[in-house]
């Protein structure tokens, strides 16, 4: 039973990992969005991106299934303790699905304009949200004994988890701008290089705060070490991620940036463990991997299906970006 | 107001405005897949020509239902934190396979099918329209299981455990194939994918007539519509006999929610259909009640002694408000029998070799393209209100179930965000359909060209 717990804390983070991973430099693309100067080139963003987008966001809908499977206690906890923040997520989802779609079925540049705007906003306001809701978490919130989320809005919004959000945006920038200088011919692939250098600054700026006020979270729970190590990790890929971008490899500082993110991710997943929902009021409510998972049968049920279902997952995700191979051109207009 | 009732308003929101498009996605994905087969056995350029026109419309509707979808995977948490609690052991795991085995393998194969026809072969391009009318058939089922499961139980045991002190019951997977074939699971998806079809296969068929009335295109709408004609009367037919079948199952197994759908109060034998009237919740009984004797009796059971429990047998705080269920379930036999009176007569013009004459017909195919739309959403408020007052029937009561958490003004915030993006994006896609149809298919000889 324990080792199946575990085993699906571990499932469900992987399962964030990807999503961060891939639907990350897709939301990244998101934030450059208006940064580019020319249409033309705003088009080559959104076709860069075309085919993949919505595969990488189901990594976040099967991550949501997955959570509501294995923990219903936390999927319940969390989503509607986070209600408002989480109604501003698929505010957002929503207009950058629909824009990216819509934005060049008529010619008209008001309309053209106003899903430009529509795809940046929708793309940064949940990467901001995403990075918030894992610092409350890492910082713990208010419960009652059955779980439910008596805080209140506005302490979600404390400096913590508002620098965390900050982390978020400029993590996924830098992915971003890295995929596109991979993924686009010319020019602007150079002009997204040096966009993805700034970025790294930023990443760091954003970073080092939130991890020195973070420590104490980091160091909160019984797996400090591995914690710690992640964190360290992050740091030294994060370096190798920009060494190959100076060197103009784009792919190399992708995986870099990729690797980064799972670090990050998991350094937050061994603070946290066993807890999933540390509660700050009375920390024996806490949600644990072990006090509020589904049981033995169920877990069991789900990891056949996982094993059946994540080798055709991976193959579909290799197939689409092998047809998908070229580089995207950015046409003058 | 009070948050089960905005709660509820909220899921009914929704979920509605999701439903709008996933039916129209299923129907015409196969229809798509249907064209690329025949272009593809004998590379008629006009089949060719209907895949690529109504693979514009489905990319138009289909991201709606995306974007409406990402809502519906996070509802249940946010608004429903004691039903997630409740059946998480069960539920959650139909949903995390709809996600692994339907969603990946729609998104990816739609990727080639809405921009890389010209990186893959006809085959694989044929392939891909294959497995996208699949993968959004087979997210209907897994989602159709989960709930199933709350419409008839199976495969479980409830546990009464104690979390920090507070009793806590929830139900427990003992059985998971019973769980997912449970009573209700395969009448219910069989007629949600024929009601899906439907959509699809009238929207082609009354579009297509309401463009050849305004004269545009008229020759490739008139293709369009001669392709849809024979689908329409096949499908219409199968999603009244399953529909009729999937009656049987709720007369077994949620006979209240049955005594409401036709309005019966006392139990009887020889139980009449109720034609119209106006279930009275707190007189119990119904006025200006037109019955047809034994009717349901005889649909039920098959003989006219037949007996059927009358909502007085169920405590009065058991009873599902009668008069919605009973309006949304006869509304949709109404909209079934009206579409399959449009397609026989079709079926017959057709026979006749002309179907393409008769103004009044176009005309009526037109004004029936949002009669399934209708259909299929009048048939979800009758399964679902008509399972009220429980959440899951017999088990959980939907007050039980709402998150706690979550403040009134929070949901009609969110209500009201709700319906401001779902009028908006409604509205688009009208203006873009319109846009789509006014532009028209490729021509013919583009289409030619490329193949030489
Ligand atoms: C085009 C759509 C359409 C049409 C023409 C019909 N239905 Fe239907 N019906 C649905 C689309 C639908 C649906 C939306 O798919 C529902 C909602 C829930 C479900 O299981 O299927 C449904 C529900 C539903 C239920 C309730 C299931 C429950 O409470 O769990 C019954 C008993 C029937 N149908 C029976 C019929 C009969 C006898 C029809 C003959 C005219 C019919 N339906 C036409
Ligand atoms: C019987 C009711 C439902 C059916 C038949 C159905 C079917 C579908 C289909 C076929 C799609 C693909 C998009 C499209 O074709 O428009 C879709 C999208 C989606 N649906 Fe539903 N759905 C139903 C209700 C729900 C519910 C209750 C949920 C909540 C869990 C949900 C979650 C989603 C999600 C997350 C997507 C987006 C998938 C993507 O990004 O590809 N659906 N649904
Ligand atoms: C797609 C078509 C569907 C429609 C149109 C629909 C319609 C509705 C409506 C009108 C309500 C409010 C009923 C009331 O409170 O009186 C409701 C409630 C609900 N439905 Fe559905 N439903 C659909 C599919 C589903 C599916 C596929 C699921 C589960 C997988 C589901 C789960 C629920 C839940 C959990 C509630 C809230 C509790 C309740 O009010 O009973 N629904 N639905």
């Amino acid at each position: 039973m324990e080792t199946l717990q575990i085993i699906w804390f571990f499932l469900v983070g992987i399962l964030v990992i990807g999503y961060a991973i891939l639907d990350g430099f897709d939301l990244g693309v998101g934030f450059w969005h208006l940064f580019a100067k020319k249409k033309g080139e705003r088009t080559a963003f959104i076709h860069s991106i075309e085919p993949f987008w919505d595969g990488n966001e189901v990594w976040l809908l099967t991550a949501g299934g997955a959570l509501f499977a294995a923990f219903p206690p936390v999927y319940a906890t969390v989503f509607s303790g986070l209600y408002l923040a989480m109604m501003l997520v698929l505010l957002g989802l929503i207009f950058r699905a629909v824009a990216i779609e819509f934005r060049d079925k008529v010619e008209d540049p008001r309309w053209v304009k106003a899903w430009d705007f529509a795809f940046a906003f929708g793309s940064v306001l949940p990467t901001i949200l995403y990075g918030v809701a894992i610092g409350n978490l890492l910082k713990g919130l208010e419960l009652n004994p059955i779980g439910d989320y008596t805080g209140g809005f506005f302490a979600l919004l404390n400096p913590f988890a508002l620098f965390c959000g900050l982390v978020g945006l400029t993590m996924f920038a830098y992915h971003g701008a890295l995929y596109l200088s991979m993924k686009l011919e010319g020019e602007m692939a150079a002009t997204a290089g040096k966009w993805a250098g700034k970025a790294w600054y930023a990443f760091l700026f954003a970073l080092m705060p939130t991890l020195l006020y973070g420590v104490k979270f980091l160091m909160n729970g019984d797996y400090k070490a591995l914690s710690m190590t992640f964190v360290v990790l992050t740091l030294v890929v994060n370096v190798v991620s920009r060494a190959f971008n100076k060197k103009g490899n784009p792919l190399g500082a992708f995986l870099a940036s990729s690797v980064t993110i799972a670090c990050l991710m998991l350094a937050v997943a061994f603070a946290l463990f066993p807890n999933m929902v540390p509660c700050v009021n009375e920390p024996e409510w806490s949600l644990t991997v072990f006090n509020s998972s589904s049981s033995t049968r169920t877990l069991a049920w789900m990891l056949g299906i996982a094993l059946v279902g994540m080798p055709l997952v991976l193959g579909y995700t290799w197939f689409i970006h092998r047809v998908f191979k070229d580089k995207v051109q950015v046409k003058e207009d | 107001m009070d948050a089960v009732l905005l709660a509820r308003m909220q899921f009914a929101l929704t979920i509605m405005f999701h439903y709008i498009f996933p039916p129209l996605t299923i129907g015409l994905g196969w229809m798509i897949f249907m064209y690329n087969t025949r272009y593809q056995e004998n590379d008629n350029p006009v089949f060719q020509q209907l895949a690529r026109f109504w693979t514009k419309v489905f990319a138009i509707s289909f991201i709606i239902g995306v974007a409406s979808g990402i809502t519906m995977e996070f509802q249940f948490g946010t608004n429903w934190a004691g039903y997630s609690r409740f059946v998480g052991d069960i539920f959650g795991a139909p949903l995390a396979a709809e996600g692994v085995f339907a969603f990946f393998l729609e998104s990816s194969f739609l990727g080639i099918l809405l921009y890389g026809r010209k990186r893959v072969s006809q085959k694989m391009y044929w392939f891909s329209s294959l497995m996208v009318a699949l993968g959004a058939t087979m997210s209907a089922f897994w989602i159709v299981v989960a709930n199933s499961w709350q419409q008839t139980p199976a495969g479980f045991e409830i546990v009464t455990e104690m979390v920090n002190g507070v009793e806590v019951q929830k139900a427990v997977l003992t059985n998971f194939w019973e769980a997912v074939f449970n009573p209700s699971t395969l009448p219910r998806y069989s007629h949600v994918v024929t009601g899906a079809l439907t959509v699809g296969v009238f929207f082609i068929l009354g579009t297509s007539a309401w463009q050849v009335v305004k004269g545009r295109h008229t020759e490739f709408f008139r293709a369009s519509m001669r392709t849809a004609i024979i689908p329409c009367f096949m499908v219409i037919m199968l999603t009244m006999i399953v529909g009729h079948k999937h009656g049987h199952q709720v007369a077994e197994t949620q006979p209240a929610k049955l005594a409401a759908f036709e309005g019966i109060w006392e139990t009887q034998t020889a139980a009449p259909l109720m034609l119209f009237g106006l279930p009275d919740q707190k007189n119990e009984k119904n006025h200006f009640a037109v019955k047809i004797p034994g009717m349901v009796s005889l649909f039920i059971g098959g003989r006219f002694d037949t007996e059927v429990t009358g909502l007085k047998d169920f405590a009065p705080e058991d009873r599902p408000p009668v008069a919605i269920s009973f309006w949304s379930f006869h509304l949709m036999f109404y909209m079934g029998m009206w579409m399959a009176f449009i397609a026989f007569i079709g079926v017959i013009f057709w026979l006749n070799k002309k179907l393409l004459d008769h103004k009044l017909y176009l005309r009526l195919c037109a004004f029936t393209v949002p009669i399934p739309f209708l259909a299929n959403e009048v048939g979800w408020v009758a399964a679902e209100v008509g399972r009220q007052p429980w959440v899951v029937y017999d088990l959980l009561r939907t007050r039980d179930a709402v998150s706690l958490s979550v403040p009134a003004g929070q949901i009609l915030a969110s209500i009201i965000m709700f319906s401001l993006i779902y009028a908006l994006l409604f509205g688009l896609w009208i203006y873009l359909l319109k846009r789509q149809f006014a532009k028209g298919p490729e021509p013919l000889e583009t289409i030619e060209v490329e193949a030489n």
